[in-house]
């Protein structure tokens, strides 16, 4: 997993000085501070405004309106459960609650212990080995109650103590 | 002797059932008997339920699958000394193109994948990579855009569209900065031939952009890919690099004085993004809302100017209609559905994968000749064609060919020929209040029928379900289709009554049930 880095502005006026530039810039940017910092910060929000001479209120709603940007830092690992169709014809709904048990968290939240933090997705593009679980950025097919426990259990066990 | 070469691929479907740890195993015996391995890590063939897929390349060049391969069983491999064509081995399926889910298919877009090594330039030019774009080379924009309407090429997105007529409008649009805009966010469930595509032939797409490019006068083009393939795009990225320091993209074309400058961008997990103008949207650095068209896309696009829209399979079949001439490419398929389309059977299916065939083949085939009906065993209950907006479909209309129009015809579509199989357990009711849940989460939230009519009708299907007013609440369903499908801007609200209305009239029993009967899937438990 990606070391996170607390808020620093210097590191994020680098990020954003690297970007401006480009057509488009706020998505391009939004993903590179959250790759840096884990989430998007709330001083990144005027930062952000200020460099591509946006308001804050439409910064705000950008980052907002997507799934992926974060307000808060994510647990070590990101656990993505898929939850569409192709997966729940072979037992996602189950699998879901399965993870929602054992982690003892619900959707968005990240188990006290700092390990995970489980998200609902729709669809990993694995439709036809489901179900698909995405933990960090890898993807693993055919994830059976017994499977998640394997793997959950891989990922702590990496972790330093 | 050269040395023996296996091949395994980095697809992330492969590798999501541990294609690496079998890499790892095959490097690890080649070690330990000091022999010499060459393994190639290419694409997925698309047999899905059998990988990870390994192969061994024969002496005169065939190669011979084994799978599903585990680590365990790589030893044996090697029991002749070197890795062979060994038919003993438990898990041998014999010559790879012999087997029949491949060798009934008609593979021209994905005719590559699997085959060679996707991020190598001369393995994609050995295997007749950039022939069209070289041919494309020496035409005029005006004669690329009629060979591709010749073809009959229809976006591949869903809507179907033909390719050539939206070309010759970007062409013909005044203006000097247009755009290529490809549409890689594929969020529909049951749906996985443009990540399969960009992660075992990602060249065909930059070339079929490039030509895309050079058909309308377009130098500056984008790949929108959505962020749940970070493999796909490490794959893409790496590709437009390797293309552009090959000479394939940039400056200077293959030695001619044409440009083109390719983009990864990368979206942030909505399924709204995935409809063009919410991705235009969300290029320009916006929230992903829908536009009204007109303005057509085509005219006002991408940063106000003329840009195609279209999706990685749309532009992945073009390379070829352009080598080979675009008679050929029409001499597939039915109807107005012209050339092959790279079908997903998907959810509970015993042999998923990807089947490219003509158009026309009927839906029967699709899930019993080559899928083998269902994974758990029990009957097939009904299909999703199409994705989350797509209908359910019932055994009595598995006959219908796959043509835009006689899906069109009974309420249902193509859309990116994606097939979700469910068995005989599902409740579709419960499918019916995911399908408009799924809308009331992903809605962009402009049309009020679509943010705010989703959410009543969960609402109303819960008192459908829980037997409360059931005429009056049915009718006001009824109702609220209506509304979605006439007061929405785009796709989202426009077409999930399909999944609904289609469910309440093939599956009426299961918003039927008398309470506490529980549903067939917990009776199956």
């Amino acid at each position: 997993m990606a070391e996170r880095s607390p808020w620093a502005e210097d590191r994020a006026r680098a990020i954003v000085d690297d970007h401006r530039a480009m057509p488009g810039a706020l998505l391009p940017l939004l993903h590179a501070l959250q790759e840096e910092f884990g989430c998007i910060d709330e001083p990144a929000v005027p930062l952000l405004a200020d460099a591509l001479n946006l308001s804050r209120a439409e910064v705000h709603g950008v980052v907002t309106f997507y799934q992926d940007f974060r307000r808060t830092r994510p647990g070590r690992h990101v656990v993505k459960v898929c939850r569409a169709e192709a997966c729940q014809a072979v037992g996602a709904e189950s699998l879901l609650d399965h993870v929602k048990r054992t982690l003892a968290v619900s959707e968005g939240e990240t188990t006290p212990d700092g390990a995970f933090t489980l998200e609902a997705v729709y669809c990993l593009g694995n439709c036809a080995l489901g179900p698909a679980v995405m933990i960090d950025d890898t993807l693993h097919g055919r994830v059976g109650p017994a499977r998640f426990d394997a793997l959950a259990k891989t990922h702590r066990a990496e972790d330093p103590a | 002797m050269s040395t023996p070469r296996v091949f395994i691929p980095r697809d992330a479907a492969a590798l999501s059932v541990g294609a690496d740890a079998v890499a790892s195993a095959v490097r690890a015996e080649a070690e330990a008997r000091d022999l010499a391995v060459e393994i190639v890590r290419t694409g997925s063939r698309g047999l899905l339920w059998l990988e990870p897929l390994l192969e061994v390349e024969g002496p005169d060049g065939t190669r011979y699958a084994f799978g599903p391969m585990t680590p365990e069983a790589v030893p044996e491999l090697f029991e002749a000394g070197v890795p062979a064509p060994d038919t003993a081995h438990p898990l041998a399926l014999g010559p790879t193109e012999a087997i029949p889910y491949l060798a009934d298919q008609h593979r021209v877009t994905f005719s590559r994948c699997g085959i060679i090594d996707p991020l190598s330039v001369a393995d994609y030019r050995a295997h007749g990579g950039f022939a069209g774009l070289d041919r494309a080379l020496t035409m005029t924009a005006e004669e690329i855009c009629a060979a591709v309407t010749d073809s009959g090429l229809r976006g591949r997105g869903g809507a179907g569209f033909p390719a050539g007529r939206k070309w010759d409008t970007v062409r013909t649009a005044p203006g000097e900065t247009k755009y290529i805009a490809c549409n890689a966010d594929e969020g529909d469930s049951g749906t996985f031939a443009d990540r399969m595509l960009m992660e075992g032939d990602p060249f065909l797409l930059i070339e079929g952009i490039t030509i895309a490019g050079l058909a309308t006068g377009a130098t500056e083009g984008f790949i929108y890919m959505r962020s749940e393939y970070p493999h796909a795009i490490t794959t893409m990225r790496d590709a437009v690099a390797l293309a552009e320091a090959e000479g394939w993209l940039g400056d200077g074309i293959h030695g001619t004085d044409r440009r083109f400058h390719l983009h990864v961008r990368v979206g942030a997990g909505a399924y709204i993004c995935g409809e063009e103008t919410a991705m235009l949207e969300s290029l320009e650095g916006r929230r992903g809302q829908v536009r009204a068209k007109p303005p057509l896309p085509a005219l006002e696009g991408l940063f106000g100017k003329p840009t195609v829209v279209n999706n990685v399979l749309t532009l992945a079949a073009v390379p070829d209609i352009l080598a080979f001439g675009p008679d050929v490419y029409a001499t597939f398929g039915v109807g107005r559905s012209r050339g092959t389309q790279p079908f997903q059977l998907a959810g509970n299916v015993r042999r998923g994968g990807l089947v490219e065939v003509p158009f026309g083949i009927s839906l029967h085939d699709l899930v019993y000749r080559f899928g083998g009906g269902t994974a758990s065993g029990r009957p097939v209950k009904a299909v999703q064609a199409g994705g989350p907006l797509g209908a359910y479909l019932p055994e009595h209309l598995f006959h219908l060919p796959k043509d835009y129009e006689a899906f069109a015809a009974v309420g249902a579509m193509v859309g990116h020929g994606g097939l979700v199989v469910f068995d005989d357990t599902v409740d579709m009711a419960a499918q019916t209040r995911f399908a408009l849940e799924f809308c009331a989460i992903e809605s962009c939230g402009k049309c009020t029928p679509c943010r705010i009519g989703s959410q009543r009708g969960v609402e109303v299907i819960d008192r459908i379900v829980a037997g409360e007013d059931r005429d009056a609440n049915l009718a006001l369903l009824d109702d609220l289709c209506t509304v979605l499908a006439d007061g929405s801007l785009c796709a989202m609200g426009g077409l999930t009554p399909q999944p609904v209305r289609s469910a309440l009239r093939h599956f009426p029993e299961d918003f039927d049930r008398p309470p506490h009967t529980g549903t067939a899937r917990q009776a199956a438990e």
